[in-house]
């Protein structure tokens, strides 16, 4: 492990739950030794101010990402999907409530 | 894709005042800068709990002892939030702490003054953080993303900072004349300090062109300067003090306050390791760093235990 190198302690990417019927949302970073002390330091960094009501913390070295390189590729098809936005349907000005 | 048109995407995505994200390609000028300012920013957040956090113990009465040591919990928060960032560009958080206390990075010049009084912790509030809050907001908008919303999450939380100061100078003008002169004195000592955080002047701030290209920065030095003295002025007139600059004085058609020069010669001497504080600040940072070695070291042998043990 890289870490064991370097005498450094892992990284760890911090999700954040706003409040309840919300997602979980990245917020940031931050080191720890292990996933206990994360949740602890994710809790006094991210959390001072009632910013959340639960945590997620994951090794970044876990975490698979899609590369830039490939944005066109991976997200093309929903490009030529507009029928998925609910702007692509046109409904009468008198039609209330939708 | 070849070099130039990389380059060429990057530019469009600044042209359309979109971010610039980790994985993206940058150029390594960019790169560097970013580092740079993130850094330089990260570091004086930590250096910056020093001058306050000498007060903690001997705040006059249980809510400024509470308010302070929120306050100052808060600058080590921002110091994270900022590291993070900066290590998104592929920087190590135990680099970026050596280039601290080899003085390799810089930290903002006004953590470099002493707080010589209990008033001097107002005085930084309504000044240093009002000029922090001045430089910060429009940061919100800077081109690199992790660097943008960490600076949402600061300018939310810098609020409190500046209103707890200039609520505490309120509270000692409204005391004996003997507090009154204590708040004038230190708000004379602090007022120069406090405007050269903007950095030199636009026409010897060699970096400011490309960084407003780039979209890291957002205003010119001067122009923030400027806008920290129209905010401030009025607010000493309700606080009663005065501003130590004989020079300041309304300006009809500029529709704004025209000011003297800051002591630029002192500014560069503070910036190059000769201020008041400069040795003290980095030994003392120095010295908390070698005393966490343990710490650090110790947990990282605990975890590596633990999880042995688990796989057992």
């Amino acid at each position: 492990m890289s870490e064991a190198v370097s005498g450094e302690w892992p990284l760890y990417e911090v999700f954040v739950r706003g409040k309840r019927g919300l997602n979980h949302v990245h917020v940031g970073s931050l080191h720890a030794a292990d996933d206990e002390m994360a949740i602890r330091h994710a809790r006094d960094v991210y959390t001072r101010r009632n910013e959340g009501v639960s945590i997620w913390v994951v090794r970044s070295s876990d975490v698979t990402a899609s590369s830039p390189d490939e944005k066109d590729p991976l997200f093309a098809p929903s490009g030529d999907k507009v029928y998925r936005h609910p702007t692509f349907y046109e409904i009468p000005d008198n039609v209330p409530h939708m | 894709m070849d070099e130039h048109s990389l380059l060429a995407s990057f530019e469009s995505t600044i042209g359309r005042h979109e971010r610039i994200e980790p994985r993206d390609w940058m150029p390594e000028g960019y790169r560097k800068t970013v580092v740079r300012q993130v850094a330089q920013h990260a570091h004086s957040e930590i250096i910056g709990m020093q001058p306050e956090g000498q007060w903690i113990g001997r705040a006059p009465s249980l809510r400024r002892k509470a308010i302070l040591l929120a306050k100052v919990q808060d600058e080590a928060g921002h110091g994270l939030y900022l590291y993070s960032a900066c290590e998104t560009l592929g920087v190590s958080r135990a680099e970026l702490t050596e280039m601290l206390i080899e003085g390799r990075q810089k930290y903002s010049s006004i953590f470099n003054y002493p707080a010589l009084s209990y008033a001097d912790v107002g005085t930084i509030g309504w000044l240093v953080d009002g000029a922090a809050i001045c430089n910060q907001v429009p940061l919100c908008r800077t081109s690199y993303g992790p660097y943008g919303r960490s600076m949402i999450r600061i300018c939310k939380e810098e609020s409190f900072h500046q209103r707890q100061g200039f609520e505490l100078l309120a509270t000692m003008m409204r005391g004996t004349d003997e507090q009154r002169a204590m708040v004038q004195e230190s708000v004379d000592r602090f007022w120069w300090p406090a405007l050269m955080m903007f950095g030199p002047p636009d026409d010897d701030s060699p970096n400011t062109a490309q960084s407003m290209a780039w979209g890291i920065k957002r205003n010119t030095n001067d122009d923030l300067r400027q806008r920290m003295v129209d905010m401030t002025v009025p607010q000493a007139a309700v606080l009663g003090v005065t501003l130590p600059d004989p020079d300041l004085k309304w300006n009809e058609e500029r529709q704004s306050y025209d000011f003297g020069a800051p002591d630029w010669d002192e500014f560069k001497a503070v910036i190059s390791g000769n201020g008041p504080c400069n040795t003290q600040r980095i030994a003392h940072r120095r010295r908390a760093h070698e005393d966490g070695a343990w710490v650090r070291e110790a947990a990282l042998a605990f975890a590596r235990r633990s999880n042995e043990e688990s796989h057992e």
